[in-house]
């Protein structure tokens, strides 16, 4: 039984690995028609990537990566496409810092409480979809995109001077007002620059995301009915709850998204807060395989690959060209991973096939030797 | 799945069967007469040529056309329209192509009508349809794959009239059954697969079906019979009134179940039998909570189970044999024993307070896989890579894991080989002597009136007629499944035209 094993795991990371591999190969295709010269390219970005500040710099980045891929994940292994990660992210992190400027409690009840805003404005939000979905069957892809254009026509609303906003002191940015010192969260005190303590609520929620999928009765239900909604509904769950439940856990995942950069960073949620993270999340899901290690291992990729198209621009070469790398490893990871696992389908079939055969031949030569 | 030495040679102008267990290979076989699978050694000759098949086209090419079991047809097209449908350029698609249907259908007796619209057909007549659209693209050998399956013993009867005229214009006749009297009766050769290979030829001359079977498992021949009675007068399950109505692809509502009433005492089978798609799958799913009904009462053990979710009544001592076990029964890219799991995952020993105990649904797995003799390398195969037959052995070892105290059987044998039915009626009796009510649907007569202690007839989602398994024969039981008799069917006789209403009740 082990060989079984051993080689779904290899069946497993072959798909990312082609998919990346190829990505390269593509990019050195684009980078030669364009008369450059791809491997001094890459050189410069795994030189520079290895770095000790942009170490710090991936894994700070990959903390809000991580979030983000698990937000989106936990819809996916529901068959629930959630491309509102980046909507509730940040209609989420702009009510905690909202809230978060406008209370000076001690930090271990003001940090908290904090989190706690962002998963629950984010649940709700992601909620919206799910209710629509089981109500009136909307598709959550539809009805996700334009929560995401509500959530930032609301943003846009609020976060004005007079409202939720306050203009700075040289006049010049409205953003909410700045957290109190006491619950700026912990960092991680690295030199050159800080490891932003966040990762570690991240991690958590990497096992809790594990656990509860794979060792618990909910978890169960929930992948079955990911799996196939008819067979879930004959074995008692309750789809449309679970429906329901799913995109609300969905959106808890990710109103923890903006929480590294607003509790480890930024301290407020400015016009300058990162955006588009959503997106990048549904990305990095796909990568990792909806698994918590390859969603980590996604995050990391992710955060490496900005690093270096920083630098590149440095070295005379167009920075966009890491966006046709990342755009071109979610491409093929989509096709690798649908090759490799009717691959792996089908050859389990004709291994379990050859295995009885095998087994019937020898039984035979035992009833005529007895 | 592999086939091994498989040797078979089939005589023009001749109805050859091929029998076999199912995942003995018979499927493969087809598969790759039919050019969907290459093999990976061995030759294929037809009229004394050497070919290779790449694709279905190619077999049609040389004239082999294959109707499947589960039939592919628009079924809101016109019979010529799916006729045609991918052949357009044979004879067009209009009165040329007509007139070459009506052709086909008088010369081989289909009595096929053109313009009729496929919904509006009855199964035999869509098999028919199923038959002329290999013969319209020129097909001179078909392969037919379980044609028998979805019909009742009259329409049987015709199919295999249908056959002989075939035969009788020199055409060749494959086809794949495991119903052996049926096979005896139609066919001119039979060639045994046992296991991936080829065992045997026999003689349909002969042989008769026990020798036939035996051939076909290596063992002795099980029956359905279960003549002591175990039937108790204390009542499991109770169904009064119910009736539920659905809304068809047309947007009509349509009633699919009409005053359904019986009651399943302890110990008792309760067979139901009719052609598919008469309101027996709904019946099911009412009663396992996955439809909600317009009216009725459920009474399990004594308790109301009308507004309790399907889990709560697994939990309560529902067993769940699925009619559709890819669809309803199983997860196919999950290994085995989360398979194990599926709709028990609240109960022992699957999970403790909320918590997967992985370890000891992994433990039972394995003993279900030894008990049932499920055949697999393991357990954390993915339940795609079984055969249908074994598939199957686990859901029926999983449902009987659990203690049910009413089983709910559709087709629990279907696609099952004779080894492994034998298995399933014995555990059935097993657990129905320690007090079992078991809900049977099924399509194979024999095992219904085999395993039954009761019988009812469903036709268009009302029970019509009842009778005694003791007597009835398969013949009367197939008439009243097509609507022409009701009431209490008496044995050897003319059917007792009773109102359908007092006769559906219990004896």
């Amino acid at each position: 039984m082990k060989k079984f094993d051993k080689e779904r795991l290899l069946l497993g990371i072959a798909a990312p690995l082609l998919a990346i591999v190829a990505a390269f190969l593509v990019t050195a295709v684009v980078l030669v028609a364009t008369g450059k010269e791809p491997f001094s390219a890459f050189g410069i970005m795994f030189d520079y990537g290895m770095k000790s500040d942009s170490q710090v710099y991936i894994l700070n980045k990959a903390t809000t990566y991580y979030l983000a891929g698990l937000a989106v994940a936990v819809g996916f292994r529901m068959n629930l496409f959630n491309i509102g990660v980046d909507g509730q992210y940040r209609l989420a992190a702009f009510f905690a810092a909202a809230l978060g400027g406008a209370l000076t409690l001690p930090g271990f009840l003001q940090i908290p409480l904090i989190i706690l805003t962002a998963m629950i404005v984010g649940a709700m939000w992601a909620g919206i979809a799910g209710v629509l979905k089981v109500t009136r069957g909307v598709s959550e892809v539809v009805s996700t995109i334009m929560l995401n254009m509500i959530a930032t026509a609301i943003i846009g609303y609020l976060l004005q001077d007079g409202r939720l906003g306050q203009l700075d002191s040289a006049g010049t940015k409205v953003s909410t007002k700045p957290l109190p010192e006491s619950s700026h969260f912990f960092v991680f005190p690295t030199v050159p620059d800080q490891v932003w303590g966040f990762i570690v609520v991240a991690a958590l929620a990497g096992v809790a995301y594990w656990f509860i999928l794979s060792r618990t009765r909910f978890g169960f239900d929930l992948r079955t009915v990911g799996q196939s909604e008819s067979a879930a509904d004959a074995s008692g769950v309750n789809v449309k709850k679970m429906i329901i439940t799913s995109m609300l856990i969905s959106g808890l995942v990710a109103g923890l998204v903006g929480m590294p950069t607003l509790l480890n960073d930024s301290f407020e949620y400015g016009g300058d807060f990162p955006t588009g993270i959503g997106f990048t999340g549904i990305a990095i899901a796909l990568l990792g395989r909806n698994h918590p290690v390859g969603i980590a291992l996604g995050a990391l990729l992710w955060g490496f690959l900005e690093r270096g198209s920083g630098k590149l621009e440095f070295e005379g070469y167009d920075r966009e060209i890491v966006g046709v790398i990342q755009g071109v490893i979610v491409l093929s990871v989509v096709i690798a991973y649908e090759v490799v696992r009717r691959y792996g389908l089908k050859r389990q079939q004709r291994q379990v096939g050859e295995k009885l055969a095998a087994q019937a031949k020898n039984s035979k030569k035992q009833e005529v030797s007895a | 799945m592999a086939n091994h030495d498989i040797a078979i040679t089939v005589r023009r102008g001749t109805v050859h069967a091929l029998v076999g267990e199912n995942g003995a290979g018979k499927s493969t076989l087809m598969k790759i007469l039919y050019g969907m699978q290459k093999p990976d050694e061995g030759t294929i000759a037809v009229d004394g040529q050497q070919v290779t098949f790449n694709s279905p086209g190619d077999a049609i090419a040389r004239g082999i056309g294959m109707v499947h079991q589960h039939f592919m047809l628009a079924d809101y097209l016109t019979v010529l329209e799916n006729v045609v449908l991918g052949s357009e350029k044979l004879h067009g698609i209009g009165d040329r192509a007509r007139a070459r249907i009506k052709e086909i259908s008088e010369a081989y007796g289909l009595n096929v009508r053109p313009d009729a619209v496929v919904e509006d057909l009855g199964v035999a007549d869509r098999q028919r349809v199923e038959i002329l659209k290999v013969l319209y693209r020129g097909a001179r050998t078909l392969i037919l794959d379980e044609p028998t399956a979805v019909l009742v013993p009259q329409e049987v009867d015709a199919l295999f009239a249908n056959l002989r005229e075939l035969k009788a214009e020199g055409l060749t006749v494959i086809f794949i059954s495991h119903k052996l009297g049926e096979v005896l009766s139609v066919a001119d050769d039979i060639t045994v697969i046992r296991r991936g290979t080829t065992v045997g030829t026999a003689d349909p001359a002969n042989t008769t079906p026990k020798q036939l079977a035996e051939l076909m498992v290596g063992s002795e021949l099980p029956s359905p019979e279960t003549r002591e009675s175990t039937v108790t007068d204390v009542p499991m399950l109770s169904v009064s009134d119910l009736r539920l109505s659905a809304v068809d692809p047309d947007g009509v509502v349509r009633s699919v179940l009409d005053d359904i009433a019986f009651t399943i005492h302890k110990g008792e089978v309760l067979g139901i039998a009719g052609v598919e798609g008469n309101g027996q799958a709904e019946l099911v799913e009412a009663i396992m909570g996955m439809r909600t009904p317009d009216a009725g009462a459920l009474t399990l053990d004594g308790v109301d189970i009308s507004s309790v979710p399907t889990r709560k009544r697994r939990e309560d001592g529902i067993g769940y044999i699925p009619e559709d076990r890819h669809k309803h029964g199983l997860l196919l890219e999950s290994p085995l024993w989360e398979n194990r799991i599926l709709g028990h995952v609240s109960e022992k020993p699957n999970s403790n307070k909320g918590l997967l105990d992985l370890k000891a649904a992994r433990a039972d797995t394995q003993r279900i896989v030894r008990e049932y003799d499920v055949r697999t390398p393991g357990i954390d195969v993915t339940a795609a890579s079984l055969s249908g037959g074994n598939q199957q052995k686990l859901i029926v070892g999983r449902e009987m894991s659990h203690a049910p105290k009413l089983l709910i059987a559709a087709h629990p044998t279907r696609g099952v080989d004779v080894g492994a039915q034998a298995q399933i009626w014995d555990q059935i009796r097993e657990a129905r002597r320690e007090g079992l009510a078991v809900l049977l649907i099924s399509a194979d007569l024999d095992e219904l009136i085999g395993l039954s202690d009761t019988l009812r007839v469903m036709f268009r989602g009302r029970l019509v007629a009842d009778a005694d398994p003791a007597t009835i024969t398969p013949e009367e039981l197939g008439s009243a499944m097509t609507g022409a008799a009701t009431g209490h069917l008496e044995a050897h006789g003319a059917p007792a035209e009773t109102d359908p209403r007092t006769g559906g009740e219990d004896r």
